[in-house]
């Protein structure tokens, strides 16, 4: 962490102050504008009359209304929650590994997402926009497969075993799940386009169900991975330092990592596969702000769902009235930054 | 992610080829060759290629594809489809006890010969396995084409039609290139004049109408092949707005389908994705559409509605019904 113990390990309010005025902006900007102009003062009369004592005649239809709370208002609110929970969960895996680049693509979470997400598809009852439907279902189960095989793999090497362990461990499971699942995939060729529809990640089909069906998952794995900001502080000094200092590195690394996969599970298994957003958030956060946890993860939460809600308005209204996948759009601005990170990434390896 | 994200990017346009999506035949130079008589809105966009046969029904035959001259030198006995559209026109023409074998998507008719073979990604030993003396690809991923020319076996490329002409042209070349020239052009005659009795008598007047493809709102504009029949009955479509590159099948905004509120929805997507009336009017929003509210949302076969067959006389009229329930009610 070169340079960095210089920066204030202590969040300060303004800069959370700052980054909720950012995240209110997104919301606002992205209420506004979408496929369709139903024209601003009609949808700030619409949000208006929408609280206590306020009555107000936004003109809209009933369409119109329709578009904007239940079409506009789900979208936006569930890429703020699908933004939030990636970027925590990617900070708190590169904390929990030591790891700048660990996030959910690098520890086979997204590929067994993908892989169950595809055993759904092709052998399940095809009912895609069911939350409880055997889709979200197999998605979860299939991180969490992915997640506990890659760990067990990297802690069951016994010599020169280092936090890069896992993430090479990492590394061969997603590369097993995704040969098995592109196997199955040529094995079910009339399913292929939903199978990618997924994997591209989907906001443009989700509405009020998505979000009450996420939301308890999401809030209990992201409040377990902001208590748990300070020991991740700790684990950051070295593992043998941390046990003197009476932190036990596997328990910490073993409860962050299974509230971010948890956390990961529920929103992915909605959202489709969404890359770079859990890279993107932390490391622009670090660069800015410092590298303490009790900074980075909390930030990562309102400023992550800040990108994603930009994102997906990107994916909305770019190519309007045509959609654009959003893991398009995640990835279109993910990678260059990514090279950017390995660039600037060496020293902070661990 | 990046290398995997490409692939993800280049399985789509497979997948869309695959689906009848393929811009393969707006791509190759059209060979000249007579105009049919029906009258298409579409039908401008591409010649239909030519057949020279020497001998009515006689061999050697050799026709003009998309892919080159290809020449039959007798009659075919051992005939491979991998396109569920050329199984279903090679068992409409009579062909149908010279095929040995068809992929794993040819489910009509239920007497064709179906096999694990797959026509997103074809092997040539399996092919060549069955004896086959003609090939009959909608796609070709790569080399099979040349793979298979080089094990004698002619091949003939159909990809995804785009106009009616397309497809009445690749019936007859079926026709020729299996020695049921005859068969072939009756075939096409009394598709002509069926549809035309259909579309003469049912004019939409320019009512909207939406297309869905998948529950994820990808649609079908009118440049596509079933997009222009829609043409043909006065239909306008909705996702016409959202492909200026004309690719043909863009993938919606359910804001624009809202706001668009059309007249008449048609679902592809009921048996791969199993979307009904009941799972459309459940969708968030949607029921302030009219089409929910006033029932005229047509379930279609997805097979029939994605396949450029014999079977498209009767999506032509099933459309028209639905219209015609609704103008005249």
């Amino acid at each position: 962490m070169t340079g960095d113990e210089i920066r204030p390990s202590r969040l300060h309010w303004w800069w959370l102050v700052g980054a909720l005025l950012v995240l209110a902006a997104a919301v606002l900007v992205s209420v506004m504008l979408g496929a369709v102009d139903l024209g601003a003062s009609s949808i700030v009369s619409s949000l208006l009359d929408r609280l206590p004592f306020v009555d107000l005649d936004s003109g809209l239809t009933d369409r119109e209304e329709a578009i904007l709370w239940d079409l506009r208002m789900p979208r936006v609110v569930l890429g703020g929650i699908v933004g939030a929970t990636l970027a925590v969960a990617g900070g708190s895996y590169q904390g929990a590994f030591r790891n700048p680049l660990a996030d959910p693509y690098l520890l086979g979470v997204a590929a067994g997402a993908g892989l169950g997400a595809t055993i759904a598809i092709a052998y399940g009852p095809s009912i895609p926009s069911t939350p409880f439907g055997p889709l979200p279902l197999m998605a979860f189960i299939g991180g969490i497969a992915g997640v506990a095989a890659t760990y067990a793999i990297g802690y069951s090497v016994r010599a020169g075993r280092t936090a890069v362990t896992l993430i090479l461990a990492g590394v061969a499971v997603a590369s097993f799940l995704t040969a098995v699942q592109t196997y199955l995939q040529q094995r079910n060729a009339e399913t292929l386009r939903e199978v990618y529809g997924w994997i591209l990640g989907r906001l443009s089909t989700v509405g009020w169900t998505e979000v009450w069906m996420v939301l308890p998952y999401v809030v209990v794995a992201t409040a377990v991975m902001l208590l748990g900001a300070r020991r991740l502080d700790v684990l950051s000094v070295g593992d043998d330092e941390a046990t003197t200092l009476g932190v036990d590195p596997t328990r910490v690394r073993l409860v962050m990592v299974l509230a971010a996969t948890l956390g990961t599970a529920a929103v992915v298994a909605v959202s489709g596969l969404i890359g770079f957003v859990g890279i993107i958030v932390p490391h622009t956060i670090r660069i800015i702000f410092g590298s303490s946890y009790r900074i980075v993860l909390p930030l990562s939460v309102v400023l992550g769902a800040a990108f994603l809600i930009l994102a997906d308005l990107l994916a909305r209204t770019v190519a309007a009235p045509a959609e654009i996948p959003i893991g398009v759009v995640t990835a279109f601005f993910g990678a260059p930054f990514f090279a950017i990170v390995l660039r600037s990434s060496r020293g902070l390896g661990s | 992610m990046p290398p995997r994200f490409l692939t993800t990017i280049a399985a789509i346009a497979l997948v869309a080829a695959a689906c009848g999506t393929s811009s393969a035949t707006a791509e190759t130079p059209a060979t000249t060759g007579e105009p049919t008589t029906t009258s298409t809105e579409a039908a401008t966009t591409t010649a239909p290629p030519t057949a020279t046969v020497p001998d009515e029904g006689g061999f050697p035959v050799t026709v003009e594809t998309s892919n080159g001259s290809v020449t039959i030198e007798a009659r075919p006995e051992h005939v491979v489809s991998l396109s569920p559209t050329s199984t279903e026109v090679l068992f409409a023409i009579g062909a149908g006890e010279q095929v040995v074998a068809v992929d794993n998507q040819s489910d009509y008719p239920a007497g064709a010969p179906v096999t694990d073979l797959t026509g997103f990604d074809p092997n040539l030993e399996a092919i060549a396995g069955y004896g086959a003396d003609l090939v009959i690809l909608m796609y070709d991923p790569g080399e099979v084409q040349a793979g298979l020319e080089a094990l004698g076996i002619p091949v003939i490329l159909h990809p995804a039609a785009w106009t009616l002409d397309d497809a009445y042209a690749q019936i007859e070349q079926v026709g020729e290139a299996t020695g049921h020239t005859d068969e072939a052009i009756a075939l096409v005659d009394s598709m002509q004049t069926q549809i035309a009795a259909t579309t003469d008598s049912t004019d939409a007047a320019g009512a909207t109408y939406y297309h869905e493809l998948s529950p994820d709102f990808y649609s079908a504009t009118s440049a596509t092949f079933i997009g222009g029949l829609y043409a043909m009955l006065g239909l306008e479509n909705i996702a016409d707005d959202a492909d200026p590159d004309g690719y043909g099948y863009p993938q919606l905004s359910a804001e624009h389908i809202l706001a668009e509120d059309p007249a008449f929805i048609f679902l592809a997507d009921t048996l791969c994705c199993e979307q009904t009336i009941e799972t459309v009017g459940e969708r968030p929003g949607w029921s302030a559409l009219s089409a929910v509210q006033g029932g005229s949302i047509t379930e279609l076969d997805d097979d029939v509605a994605s396949r450029w067959g014999p079977r498209v006389v009767g999506l032509v009229e099933t459309i028209a019904a639905s219209l015609d329930e609704q103008l005249s009610g």
